[in-house]
């Protein structure tokens, strides 16, 4: 090509261009000195220069540093379980939930519950296919490419399926080289990989805000912090046994799928903050509790607390001149 | 103000010793007697005052470790809902006028003063507008080091309800949305379980707290965006967007979310304005240097012995902060080596500036970093500062949206410059390319998110550059020559590499 090139540099104007072209696939074979010499006789000196400076390696990047790519791919791939044929419908009582959504935001402003409805499809559907992405973007009236757009913007919606267990490591204050190196071994992975039993997904992610309490992962929703090496890999082999012990196969649509969360599991942290060292139960499956490991009941100082220590006070604080 | 005038003898003794902090405000501001002063005259220091050392009685979030449930009950017997109705009634200038006068500034690293903030939903003629308002919660809590928010919300969740209703009165809106980042899942849910009681008790919803006015509060789940925390990226994503920050102006307070009247705030913020209000513009003011009042959530992380989050007074001594509440940086202070000392994009601080810091706005502002989100992150000697920034550097490349060149660019070449840098794989001359390179970024973005990775690494030049130096010569020294801009090795030109001319 370079060759056509650099010939198309004398060869003046298009049409002499075309000619030559026309005619270098025309005689394939032709001694192309004589073919050369026949347009301009110095046709073949420059062109073999160039062809000469062709098989010299010509790479050259901006930069020495390594290229790292991004964590998934942006476009997206048909592959045989995430394709636009295969169908998806919301159940029942995700159509109840997503009525509660979409009432949230003001009726002409109905595409402003896509983020809300998108996670509740990867609930349900274990990740964000495309075919989740089409219903999404059906219910909103919205056209599929900004449903996509959005789905492609935010790091929590997996495009890919994932493991039962998505195990996100917080890697961005100190201490987690550790951690990450302990899972990467016990689970013979890399982030960004899932088991071959599809049991666990690992990924590296940015800051989970929980950094008083670091190093931390996040594992489908739940925060294990104040972590160990050791302490992350009884952790990982716990989970593994919680759900072996229930015969269930990875990739069940995930815990972070909606279909297991018993209610008492759902009321969250806030009221069992004093009911550590309980495990909970999701989707029949033990798992240990979410938290601090370390014994620790949230934020406060390891060592006892430095503050709020006295008797709490109430109303009688309060100004009356109003 | 009025006691620098009015100097009396009262004032020159509570200047002369420590001031118990919860004493009352009018000491405070006692200056010197000394009052002659004219234009060409240098101002008389102020008065000295140590401020830390918060009493229990005056911290605001007393739930902070969990030590009653997150439950309206709960929080009625410590004084949350407390005549809201009252505060209601008292209309929005009322309640404008306390916040102003109780200095509080925006907790979300900015420090705009709030009050000012909230008066400007009230424009001329805003009462002929039927557009609906909006207040956004911005619980977007994502930069790293920081963790103050989450314990807000999944402890004190309704102080944050309240104190939307309180500061949505403020700014007469309809409803309030809070913006949860996604992977706080527990917390957004203890946070709805919250708004429906409220809700049920008639504290929100049609006629909040019976006092005629309705207002709703709303939950809407981020799905992890850095960016989707500053503000108009914020009201972007809320509105089912890929959150990419918009040009300012017009700013939200005329147009914003779903193209209405909005304001964005910080969930300490909002949730501190019903105590604010209910204890006195005076009590809140009390705290803190002049212009940096009130009570602050510090959230210490990284090499302390017992990293925590704590409510403190503002202005409180770095180092007292750290030794009280931590137990002290790892192996002493004197290992100290560095500090971050308000979440991943301000400045980091070395140890000498350390040992006298003030943690308030102005006075990290004067050591050329910012308060930020107060999210201290100590490093000790054996911490690898270069690699450290590196890694921030990283983040930003990973967070940034893609929008403005300067940014979606720049936050890749820094990273690809600081993983060489961190090997030495450098040559001296591009640590001042870098820093011309994040000059160039700074201000030169929609959003903020271009200061914020240009500021750590200016930081890094402005403190360490020792230590980068040394390092680009130590690898030197491993490879038998400095190696050339680019991060070539040294004999690049020689082997034939088409390295750029001029090496």
């Amino acid at each position: 090509m370079s060759f056509v090139l650099i010939a198309g540099r004398w060869a003046g104007d298009f049409v002499d261009f075309i000619a030559l072209i026309l005619e270098l696939q025309h005689y394939p074979s032709t001694s192309l000195t004589a073919m050369a010499s026949k347009l301009n006789p110095m046709a073949f000196r420059s062109a073999s220069k160039a062809l000469r400076a062709a098989s010299r390696q010509q790479f050259r990047p901006f930069s020495a540093s390594a290229t790292s790519r991004s964590d998934s791919l942006f476009v997206h791939r048909d592959t045989e379980d995430n394709n636009p044929n295969i169908p998806f419908k919301f159940n029942a009582l995700n159509e109840k939930l997503m009525k509660e959504i979409l009432a949230r935001y003001p009726s002409q402003y109905k595409k402003a519950a896509v983020m809300p409805l998108l996670d509740l499809g990867q609930r349900q559907h274990g990740f964000t296919s495309i075919s989740v992405m089409n219903e999404v973007a059906r219910l909103l009236e919205m056209p599929p490419m900004r449903v996509y757009e959005v789905a492609t913007f935010y790091t929590m919606y997996n495009r890919e399926p994932v493991g039962r267990y998505h195990v996100q490591c917080c890697t961005t204050l100190g201490g987690s080289d550790g951690i990450m190196k302990a899972i990467e071994e016990h689970l013979g992975i890399h982030h960004g990989q899932t088991t071959e039993d599809k049991m666990f997904t690992f990924t590296e992610v940015e800051c989970l805000g929980a950094c008083a309490n670091a190093p931390m992962i996040q594992i489908n929703d739940d925060y294990y912090e104040d972590l160990t090496p050791e302490a992350t890999k009884s952790l990982l082999i716990a989970l593994k046994e919680a759900a072996l012990a229930t015969g269930a196969s990875g990739q069940a649509s995930g815990l972070a799928g909606d279909a297991g969360k018993t209610e008492g599991a759902k009321g969250g942290k806030g009221a069992e903050i004093k009911e550590q060292g309980r495990s909970y139960a999701a989707q029949g499956v033990k798992l240990p509790t979410p938290g601090p490991v370390s014994g620790r009941q949230t934020c406060e100082p390891a060592a006892g607390l430095t503050s709020l220590t006295e008797k709490p006070w109430g109303t009688e604080k309060f100004r009356t001149d109003f | 103000m009025i006691a620098r005038q009015a100097p009396s003898a009262q004032a020159l003794s509570a200047a002369s010793h420590r001031v118990v902090p919860s004493a009352s405000a009018t000491s405070r501001f006692a200056a010197p007697a000394q009052q002659r002063r004219n234009l060409a005259t240098v101002q008389d220091p102020p008065v000295q005052r140590k401020h830390g050392g918060l009493s229990d009685q005056d911290r605001i979030f007393q739930n902070l470790y969990g030590r009653h449930g997150a439950d309206l009950k709960s929080a009625k017997s410590y004084g949350d809902w407390h005549r809201t109705k009252d505060i209601i009634l008292k209309g929005h200038e009322w309640i404008i006028s306390e916040i102003k006068a109780s200095g509080l500034r925006g907790r979300g690293g900015a420090g705009f003063p709030s009050g000012m903030k909230w008066s400007f939903m009230n424009f001329k003629d805003w009462d002929k507008d039927t557009k609906p308002r909006y207040l956004v919660v911005n619980a977007d809590e994502g930069e790293p080091g920081t963790c103050k928010d989450r314990e807000i919300m999944r402890k004190d969740p309704h102080k944050l309800i309240e104190g939307c209703l309180v500061a949505g009165r403020a700014m007469n809106c309809t409803a309030a949305y809070i913006y949860i980042r996604g992977e706080f899942y527990h917390e957004a849910t203890v946070l709805q379980r919250a708004i429906q009681e409220a809700y049920k008790d008639g504290l929100i919803g049609k006629n909040a707290c019976g006092s005629g006015y309705d207002f709703d509060v709303y939950i809407h789940r981020g799905m992890g965006a850095y960016v989707c925390g500053e503000e108009t990226s914020l009201i972007e994503s809320l509105e089912g967007k890929p959150g990419k920050p918009r040009l300012k102006p017009p700013f939200p307070a005329s147009v914003g979310l779903f193209g209405c009247p909005s304001t964005v705030a910080n969930v300490e913020t909002i949730a501190v304005a019903p105590t604010i209000i209910r204890r006195g513009a005076n009590w809140f003011n009390s705290f803190g240097r002049e212009r940096n009042s009130g009570t602050k959530l510090f959230c210490i992380s990284g090499h302390v012995n017992n990293p925590c989050t704590v409510e403190e007074e503002m202005s409180i001594p770095l180092r007292e902060l750290i030794d009280k509440h931590c137990g002290g940086v790892r192996g002493g202070w004197d290992n100290l080596k560095a500090i971050i000392p308000g979440g991943s994009s301000t400045p980091i601080l070395p140890k000498h500036v350390c040992d006298e810091q003030l943690m308030d706005f102005d006075a990290l502002k004067d050591s050329q970093s910012g308060l930020g989100t107060a999210a201290v992150i100590v490093m000790d000697k054996s911490t690898d500062v270069v690699r450290a920034i590196s890694r921030l550097s990283k983040f930003y490349h990973h967070e940034s949206c893609g929008q403005c060149t300067p940014c979606r660019e720049g936050s890749k070449w820094t990273d690809q410059i600081m993983k060489r840098f961190e090997k030495g794989q450098a040559r001296a001359r591009e640590i001042d390319m870098m820093q011309e390179l994040t000059k160039q970024v700074e201000g030169h973005t929609i959003c903020a998110l271009g200061e914020a990775f240009a500021w750590p690494i200016q930081g890094l030049i402005r403190h360490f550059r020792p230590e980068l130096e040394a390092r680009i010569q130590q690898h030197a020294q491993q490879k038998g020559g400095e190696a050339l801009a680019g991060g070539w090795a040294h004999t690049a030109g020689k082997e034939g590499l088409l390295i750029s001319p001029g090496q």
